[in-house]
C-alpha cells in the first residue's frame, strides 16, 4: 500500500495509550474441571505482530477470545491498552471497542448488507455519523478489494469475500489491536491467499497483530514472534527465524516435522 | 501397441470446443400447465395416489357445498317460514335471511344503536393502521407505528368505551358483542402478545436469576393451565385481589386473561428462534463492541423473529380462534351471538343452526387465511437475504 496515507486524509489512524497493547499474566482458566489455560504470560507491545500455533484443542483460540472477553478467565490479570478485564461491562466494552476481532467462520451479519455489517458498530458504538460511517466503510472495503459488492448480502459473496468484509467491518471501528482466529481455515485453497494479502497489507501498516493461524508462510513473512502452544501452556516462543530452523522443545519439532510436509 | 495405434487414442481423447452452444428453451414436458402437473401432481405413485384421493375429497364435499350455500339456498323472507321445507315444498339451503337481518347484531352486539357508528369508525381507524403497517411500500411507515400502536389504542378506547367531556355517552362493555368483540380481543392479544413475549423469552435466557426464574415460573404457569381456567382466574381471581369499587370491567380482565396467556406461548416461539441463531452471531455482535440491547435489537431478533414468522403467526391463528373462548366467562365474542341467534325461536328451522356455522367458519377462515398469506409473503420476501 504504497499511497495509503494519502488515500484516507479523513481516517484517523488510532494510537494505543500505552506502550504495552496487551499484557497477559498469570492467566489461568477453566471450562468446569477441565484446565483449558494454564499460567499464560504474554506480552505485546505495540505494532508488534504475534503469531500464535498449536494442535487443535491446546487452548489458541480460548486465550485470544480472553483478550476482549469472548471468554471469561479465572486466574491472573489481562490488561489490554492499559485496561485491565474484570466483570467490570463498562471496562469490557471499552476494551472491545478497541480491539477488532475476526474469526475463522466470518460471523458476518446475514440480515445486513456488506455496507450495512461495515457502518453498524460505527453508528450505533462510536454514534458517529451515517454519512462518515458509510465514507469510512467504502474507504476500508476499497482497501480489501471489495467495494462494488457493498450492497450485496454477505450470503451472495464468496468465503475468501467473505472474510474480507469481515476484516473490513473489523477495522473500521479504527481498532487499536486486530486478533485473527484462524481466519483462512474455512476457505477453499484459492481464496486464503487473498485473505493473507490483506492481512500483510494490514501488518505492514503497523497494526498490532494476534493471529491464529497455521499459514507459515504469512508466518515466517509478518511474525515478530511465534507462540506455540499445547495443553493450554505456552511452550515456546521465539522469533520466526529461529522458530523454524532451531525449535527448541521435542513437542515443537514434531508439530512443526507434521505441518511443515 | 504401434505408433498409429497410440496417435488414434489420443486423437480420440482430445477435444477443442469449436462452437459455443446457445441457450435453447427446455422441452415442452418441463413448461407450462402439463410441466406442471407432472412437477407437483404426478411425481411419484404416492404423489398420484394423494392427488386422486384429494380429487376425490373435493368432489364429494364442494357440490353438496355449493348447493347448499348456493343453489337451494333462500335469500329472501322475513321469518322462519321462508326456511322450513314443510312450508316451501322443496329442499331449502342455507337460510341467507336470517344472516342479514341478525348481521348488525353479528358485527355490533347489543352496542346501542345510535352509537354503533363509533363502532364503524373504529374498524376503518384499525384497518387503516392494519393496511400501513403491513403495507410494505406504504409512505412512511414510522409514522404508521406511532398510529398503530399509540394513536388506534388511545382513540379506540375513548371512542369505544365513550367519554362524557366530549360528549360520548359511555357504553358499558357488557353491550358490547360480536365482530368488535373479537376484533378487539383478538388485536390486544395480537399487539400485547409480541412484546411481552419478547421480554419473556429474553428473561428466561437472561444471566439473572431472578428475572430468569419469574419468567420460567410465568411462561410454565401460564402453559400449564387451559386457557379457560385463566380466563376463569381472570374474571373471578382477580376481583379478589382488587377492591370491589376498583374492579376492574369484565371485558379488561378477559383481555388481561388472553394477553398474558398468549404472551407466554409467543415466548416460547421467540425462544425457539433465538436458539436457532449461532453462537457465532451473538460473538460477532460482541466483538465489535455492540451493548447487550444493541447486540439484542440490531443483530439477534430481527433474525430470531424472521425465522420465527410462520410460528409467530401461527400462534396468532390460534389466538384468533380462541378469542371465541370467551364466551365462557359471558361475553358475546362473535361466535356467541352466532349461537345466541340461532336458537331464536323467530327464526327456528333445520337450517339456520348450519347456516349461522357456516357464516361463522367463512368469517373465521378468511381472517386466519389472510393472516396465513400475510406470512407466506413476508417470508417469501425477508428470504431474499438469505440466499446462499
Ligand atoms: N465452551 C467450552 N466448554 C468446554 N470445553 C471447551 C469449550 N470451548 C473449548 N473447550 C475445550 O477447550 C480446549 C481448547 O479449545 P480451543 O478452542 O481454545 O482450542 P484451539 O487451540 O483453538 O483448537 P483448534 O485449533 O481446533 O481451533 C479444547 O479441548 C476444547 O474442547
Ligand atoms: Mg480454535
Amino acid at each position: 500500500m504504497p499511497d495509503s496515507a494519502k488515500a484516507k486524509p479523513h481516517i484517523k489512524p488510532s494510537k494505543l495509550k500505552t506502550d504495552m497493547a496487551v499484557d497477559l499474566i498469570g492467566v489461568n482458566k477453566w471450562y468446569g474441571d477441565f484446565h483449558v489455560l494454564r499460567d499464560i504470560n504474554l506480552k505485546v507491545k505495540g505494532g508488534e505482530r504475534i503469531v500464535i500455533c498449536g494442535p487443535s484443542g491446546s487452548g489458541k483460540s480460548t486465550m485470544i477470545r480472553c483478550i476482549n472477553r469472548l471468554e471469561e478467565h479465572q486466574q491472573g490479570q489481562i490488561i489490554v491498552d492499559g485496561v485491565e478485564l474484570t466483570n467490570d461491562l463498562k471496562k469490557i466494552d471499552e476494551v472491545r471497542r478497541e480491539v477488532g476481532m475476526v474469526f475463522q467462520h466470518f460471523n458476518l451479519f446475514p440480515h445486513l448488507t456488506v455496507l450495512e455489517n461495515c457502518t453498524l458498530a460505527p453508528l450505533w458504538v462510536r454514534k458517529i455519523p451515517k454519512r462518515e460511517a458509510e465514507e469510512i466503510a467504502m474507504y476500508y472495503l476499497t482497501r480489501v478489494k471489495i467495494p462494488d459488492q457493498a450492497l450485496k448480502y454477505p450470503g451472495q459473496l464468496s468465503g475468501g469475500q467473505q472474510q474480507r468484509v469481515a476484516i473490513a467491518r473489523a477495522l473500521c471501528m479504527s481498532p487499536k489491536i486486530m486478533l485473527f482466529d484462524e481466519p483462512t481455515s474455512a476457505l477453499d485453497p484459492e481464496m486464503v491467499k487473498e485473505v493473507l494479502d490483506t492481512m500483510v497489507g494490514l501488518a505492514d501498516d503497523g497494526m498490532t497483530m494476534l493471529c491464529v493461524t497455521h499459514e507459515m508462510g504469512f508466518a515466517r513473512q509478518v511474525a515478530d514472534l511465534i507462540i506455540f502452544m499445547d495443553a493450554g501452556q505456552i511452550i515456546e516462543s521465539n522469533v520466526p527465524e529461529e522458530f523454524f530452523n532451531h525449535p527448541q522443545h521435542e513437542r515443537t519439532k514434531l508439530f512443526l516435522s507434521q505441518i511443515l510436509h | 501397441m504401434t505408433m498409429s495405434e497410440g496417435d488414434l487414442a489420443v486423437m480420440e481423447l482430445r477435444f477443442v470446443r469449436a462452437a459455443m452452444l446457445e441457450s435453447q428453451p427446455p422441452p415442452a414436458g418441463m413448461r407450462g400447465a402439463v410441466g406442471w402437473l407432472r412437477e407437483n401432481l404426478l411425481s411419484t405413485p404416492f404423489n398420484i395416489t394423494l392427488t386422486i384421493l384429494i380429487g376425490l375429497l373435493f368432489a364429494w364435499i364442494v357440490p353438496d357445498l355449493i348447493r347448499f350455500l348456493l343453489i337451494d339456498a333462500v335469500w329472501s323472507g322475513a321469518d322462519r317460514d321462508a326456511c322450513r321445507e314443510l312450508v316451501q315444498n322443496r329442499t331449502v339451503g342455507a337460510c341467507w335471511p336470517f344472516v342479514f337481518e341478525r348481521w348488525p347484531y353479528f358485527v355490533y352486539g347489543s352496542y346501542p344503536l345510535s352509537e354503533r357508528w363509533r363502532v364503524d369508525v373504529f374498524f376503518v381507524m384499525l384497518a387503516i393502521g392494519v393496511v400501513w403497517m403491513l403495507w410494505l411500500h406504504a409512505p412512511r411507515r414510522g409514522l404508521g407505528a406511532i398510529y398503530f400502536f399509540a394513536v388506534v389504542p388511545i382513540t379506540a378506547f375513548i371512542l369505544l368505551t365513550g367519554w362524557r367531556a366530549i360528549g360520548l355517552e359511555p357504553v358499558d362493555t357488557v353491550l358490547w358483542g360480536g365482530i368488535l368483540v373479537t376484533i378487539v380481543v383478538a388485536w390486544v392479544g395480537i399487539v400485547v402478545s409480541l412484546p411481552l413475549g419478547i421480554l419473556l423469552a429474553l428473561g428466561r435466557r437472561s444471566p439473572m436469576p431472578a428475572v430468569r426464574l419469574f419468567s420460567i415460573t410465568f411462561i410454565e404457569f401460564v402453559r400449564g393451565v387451559p386457557l379457560v381456567t385463566v380466563l376463569f382466574m381472570a374474571s373471578v381471581m382477580l376481583p379478589l385481589f382488587v377492591p370491589e369499587q376498583y374492579s376492574p370491567d369484565k371485558l379488561l380482565r378477559a383481555l388481561v386473561g388472553i394477553a398474558l396467556f398468549a404472551s407466554a406461548y409467543m415466548a416460547e416461539v421467540v425462544r425457539a428462534g433465538l436458539q436457532a441463531i449461532p453462537k457465532g452471531q451473538f460473538e460477532g455482535a460482541m466483538a465489535v463492541g455492540l451493548g447487550y440491547s444493541q447486540m439484542m435489537r440490531l443483530i439477534i431478533l430481527p433474525q430470531a423473529l424472521k425465522i420465527t414468522i410462520p410460528n409467530i403467526v401461527n400462534t396468532y391463528i390460534g389466538l384468533f380462534k380462541d378469542t371465541t373462548l370467551v364466551f365462557i366467562v359471558g361475553i358475546f365474542d362473535f361466535l356467541h351471538t352466532v349461537e345466541v341467534s340461532r336458537i331464536d325461536p323467530k327464526w327456528a328451522s333445520p337450517v339456520t343452526s348450519t347456516t349461522g356455522y357456516a357464516v361463522a367458519a367463512i368469517f373465521y377462515l378468511i381472517f386466519c387465511y389472510a393472516m396465513s398469506r400475510y406470512a407466506r409473503a413476508t417470508e417469501a420476501r425477508l428470504g431474499l437475504s438469505d440466499r446462499r
